[in-house]
């Protein structure tokens, strides 16, 4: 769309004309965007999706509720219980303060609205931000003016970005992405100018980053990176030092202000090549003062000197101060993005996310589609005339493909820059072959002539780029063709991966009757509503931390563990009473004081996110903390299988989450038909035995199972001896055999 | 960070600013201690001659508002080093404190020199949008906007 009016608009010459297009043009990007965003609030409805955003949005309530001040202080004392959570302090409080300004700015101007519609919609609303701010950035890459109009539109429907920002996916990416991307913007913009202000703004916005999204530290080191690689390049300026210097002084102090960071810059590792290359700047800059005023000779072992020194003092410092734990070593999320089993050996908890696994290729065609191909064509582009901002494209290309190859979500930093590169590419290529002007033989065969002798000696330069054309008009057409081809596939694979793949709630579920038409599985909000219903206000709940958060947010109850996951042994024990046997799970939860154990189960519907899946991670992290108690071996089969079926190990069978999971659930089938259909298992006639807790509510689609931990039995037995007991005299009382039940006792 | 921050500072920010602003004083000892140490023993007369250089190129070509600059940087090296001497001696106990201190000198001598290298005559070339008066107003904003972060997390 955007590239035919920009092809139309290049006939018109009137300077306004061009200004009035471009602006609609932006617009229209900006409601493309958007409305792509919308599939789910049609489909589905208005609700907040999957995990994280049930907390975001908790937290946005409370904000809008309480005021500022109490958001700030918050302690949270109905998660994990009992140990509570200080949220004001250990969250990122950009999103919430952001979308709680919007309602209050909306309220002010008499407009009637509810939080949770700001909420689910503030994700679109910042990807048409994003999109200009793209646009922006690419403007300052490339004199071509349709590169930026391709950027913005690239920006706003690329599938790498919709991902993580349809409308209710209320996560922080939802406004970070836009920040990244403008902070950049800025940067360039400043070290474009050498101007302070400039700085001081990127700063601003750096700091309003560090308030919404962990991912604040690719900027942290990706900015002191192009300063290195310009400074290693020779190409020092002072326009670098006010930059990157104002940058980092006021960044850095902007970025202590949030409780959650703190101290942070000062002392882990993470930061501190930031600081380290404020020092060279610092050193370099003095080194160029110094340069003019004295001789090469006397200049060289001035060099030396003070580089050697300061170098070597800064290093022993900061080698000394870690060996000392004055300045935390990397991070284990770090370590995990150079080597990727790193995590899976040591910190089980974060290989066991999902989308820290490293990506598998195909997934860049489907987030990227033809841009990843047109990406290395950019980059290449901007390496012909590599200016100083064109460094930091190639910089971000670099450091951004390797992390999206390690890690799914981190595809999320690499998708800017690829629509910028690409977008540049494409551009070019239009550029070239949409001119409707004939290129004059004469002239161009002249500048071939004299451009190719010196094109010869210096392959390099940027001046021997030959001047020439497109003569032929079935070139032009059938070039302009296939790129518009391919720009319609784009459209159409974008709208087809936004609508397909990234606009589930996963909060509710869609099925296909056999007659096409929708059915909605509601489960999840069937569970809560009964939990919220027909518990005790702070009736504690046990789950497995992925679900803590919907927990919080959608039955109002207090959690034991929740996707937070701050506290690794207490989300180990809720793995070790999931995975023991019940006499040993029994004591954990009387110890926490759990009411209710919620488990999910896809066995009847086939819905493969289920906790017996998940159960090895469960498991795992169990074994971390008590390796005697818990072993991952005994969970599998002598022959090394995970089997949840009659030839299923014992360790398997008498775990708690098998018990619960499977309890009572081969009456659904005539006999001998019990079949499990995600792991695609029989299962064996008779069900297991719980003996400590009791069935409370299943759904519908028994994809969530609730049971209620029994109280202690009240004549002193222990609970084993009490149901059976129970099951005795139901016996007795159907089928008559009382003496058995006499001598038992 | 600090120490370091502070070991790079010394030995880059002090040749620059504090050798020739001293210097009006007395010319004489404008040796500098950490750096020229490890030199002096090897070569002494080159760098002796390097420092004088320095200084009489630095008394010829800076304009008077210039070194007025270059007085207030003075200043701001001699509070960083006090904080630092103050949090090395009698501990970090308040680092909020410590921090914005710190910090706020730091950040005032950069945007500082900032300030000299735009408004220095021989740079013109370099920021062809930036006019003294801009550069200054810059200044003020952003010293603003650092000693506002710097109170708020002073507690």
């Amino acid at each position: 769309m955007a590239v035919a009016t920009q092809g139309a608009s290049s006939g018109i010459n009137s300077q306004n004309t061009r200004t009035l297009l471009r602006v609609s043009i932006l617009f229209l990007i900006a409601a493309a965007a958007v409305a792509s965003r919308l599939f789910s609030v049609i489909r589905f409805e208005s609700i907040i999706h999957e995990f994280d955003p049930w907390f975001n949005f908790r937290a946005t309530k409370y904000l809008v509720a309480n005021g500022f001040y109490k958001f700030w202080d918050w302690f949270d004392d109905r998660t994990w219980h009992p140990l509570g959570r200080v949220t004001g302090g250990t969250l990122y409080p950009g999103l919430m303060v952001t979308s709680g300004v919007i309602y209050h700015a909306l309220r002010a101007l008499t407009v009637p609205v509810d939080i949770r519609n700001i909420c689910v919609l503030l994700a679109p609303a910042f990807s048409g931000l994003t999109a200009y701010a793209a646009y922006l950035l690419t403007n300052e890459m490339t004199t071509s003016s349709s590169a930026g109009l391709l950027a913005a539109a690239f920006m706003g429907i690329t599938p790498g970005y919709i991902s993580r920002s349809v409308a209710g996916s209320y996560d922080n990416e939802a406004i970070a992405i836009f920040l990244l991307v403008f902070t950049f913007y800025l940067w360039i913009k400043a070290l474009k100018l050498g101007s302070m202000l400039w700085g001081a703004l990127c700063a601003l916005f750096y700091g309003y980053m560090v308030a919404s999204w962990g991912g604040y530290a690719f900027i942290t080191c990706l900015l002191p990176l192009h300063a290195f690689v310009l400074i290693g390049m020779g190409r020092f300026s002072n326009r670098l030092y006010v930059s990157y210097t104002t940058w980092y002084a006021l960044g850095t102090i902007a970025s202590m202000q949030i409780p959650f960071v703190g101290f942070l810059p000062v002392k882990t590792s993470e930061h501190m090549p930031a600081l380290g290359i404020f020092g060279l700047v610092q050193l370099v800059g003095l080194l160029q003062y110094v340069r003019s005023s004295m001789s090469a000779k006397q200049f060289q072992t001035f060099v030396i000197t003070v580089l050697v020194g300061a170098v070597g003092i800064g290093l022993a410092g900061l080698v000394g101060l870690t060996s000392l734990g004055y300045i935390a070593p990397w991070s284990g999320r770090f370590y995990s993005l150079w080597d990727t089993g790193y995590a899976k050996i040591h910190i089980p908890i974060i290989a066991s996310v999902s989308e820290h696994q490293p990506t598998a290729w195909p997934a860049f065609f489907f987030d990227l589609n033809m841009l990843i191909w047109l990406f290395p064509a950019g980059v290449y582009l901007l390496f012909q005339d590599l200016r100083d901002e064109h460094v930091f494209v190639v910089v971000y290309a670099l450091f951004g493909s390797y992390f999206a190859g390690v890690m799914v979500r981190l595809m999320l930093t690499l998708t800017p820059i690829v629509c910028v590169s690409a977008a540049i590419a494409a551009s070019q290529i239009l550029d070239t072959y949409l001119s409707a002007k004939k290129p004059n033989l004469e002239e161009v065969t002249d500048a071939g002539a004299t451009d190719a002798k010196p094109a010869k000696k210096s392959g390099l330069r940027v001046s021997s780029k030959p001047n020439v054309g497109i003569f032929t008009f079935v070139s032009k057409a059938l070039v302009v063709g296939g790129m518009v081809v391919y720009l319609l596939m784009f459209v159409s694979h974008c709208t087809w991966v936004t609508s397909n793949a990234y606009s589930s709630p996963s909060v509710v579920l869609a099925s296909r009757m056999p007659d096409g038409s929708q059915h909605i599985i509601d489960d999840y909000r069937e569970a809560y509503q009964w939990l919220r219903q027909n518990t005790k206000e702070d009736a504690k709940i046990m789950s497995w931390w992925d679900y803590g958060y919907q927990i919080g947010g959608m039955a109002d109850r207090p959690t034991l563990v929740d996707n937070n996951t701050w506290n690794n042994t207490h989300i180990a024990t809720v793995g070790k009473a999931m995975s023991s046997s019940e006499e040993v799970s029994y004591p954990i939860m009387r110890q926490h004081e759990v009411d209710y154990v919620l488990v999910v189960f896809g066995g009847l519907l086939g819905y493969s996110g289920d906790d017996i899946n998940k159960f090895l991670w469960m498991v795992r992290i169990a074994e971390g903390i008590w390796p005697e108690e818990v072993k991952e071996r005994n969970f599998f089969t002598s022959r090394g299988e995970y089997r949840v079926d009659a030839e299923a190990t014992d360790t398997m069978k008498n775990s708690l989450m098998y018990k619960m999971s499977y309890y009572n659930y081969h009456s659904l089938f005539p006999a001998g038909q019990t079949v499990d259909r995600v792991r695609g298992a029989r299962l064996p006639d008779q069900g297991p035995v719980l003996n400590t807790i009791e069935e409370a509510y299943t759904t519908e689609n028994w994809i969530i199972r609730i049971y209620k931990v029994k109280d202690l039995d009240n004549v002193g037995r222990d609970l084993a001896a009490a149901a059976s007991f129970d099951r005795g005299q139901k016996k007795k009382a159907s089928k008559k055999k009382g003496p058995r039940v006499l001598r038992v006792d | 960070m600090a120490p370091k921050k502070n070991a790079k500072e010394s030995a880059n920010a002090a040749p620059v600013v504090a050798a020739p602003a001293l210097a009006p004083v007395e010319p004489a000892p404008v040796v500098k201690p950490a750096t020229t140490k490890p030199k002096a023993s090897e070569a002494s007369t080159p760098w002796d001659k390097v420092l004088i250089n320095l200084y009489n190129h630095y008394i010829d070509e800076t304009p008077q508002r210039t070194k007025l600059l270059d007085v207030f940087l003075v200043f701001l090296v001699a509070v960083g080093a006090l904080q630092f001497l103050y949090c090395v001696l009698a501990g970090n106990y308040p680092f909020n404190a410590f921090l914005s201190g710190f910090g706020a000198t730091v950040g005032q001598f950069v945007l500082t020199i900032s300030l000299r290298i735009q408004t220095t005559e021989a740079n013109k070339s370099e920021f062809p949008q930036v006019s003294p008066e801009r550069s200054f107003a810059d200044f003020i904003v952003c010293s603003l906007i650092l000693h506002f972060f710097c109170i708020n997390f002073i507690n």
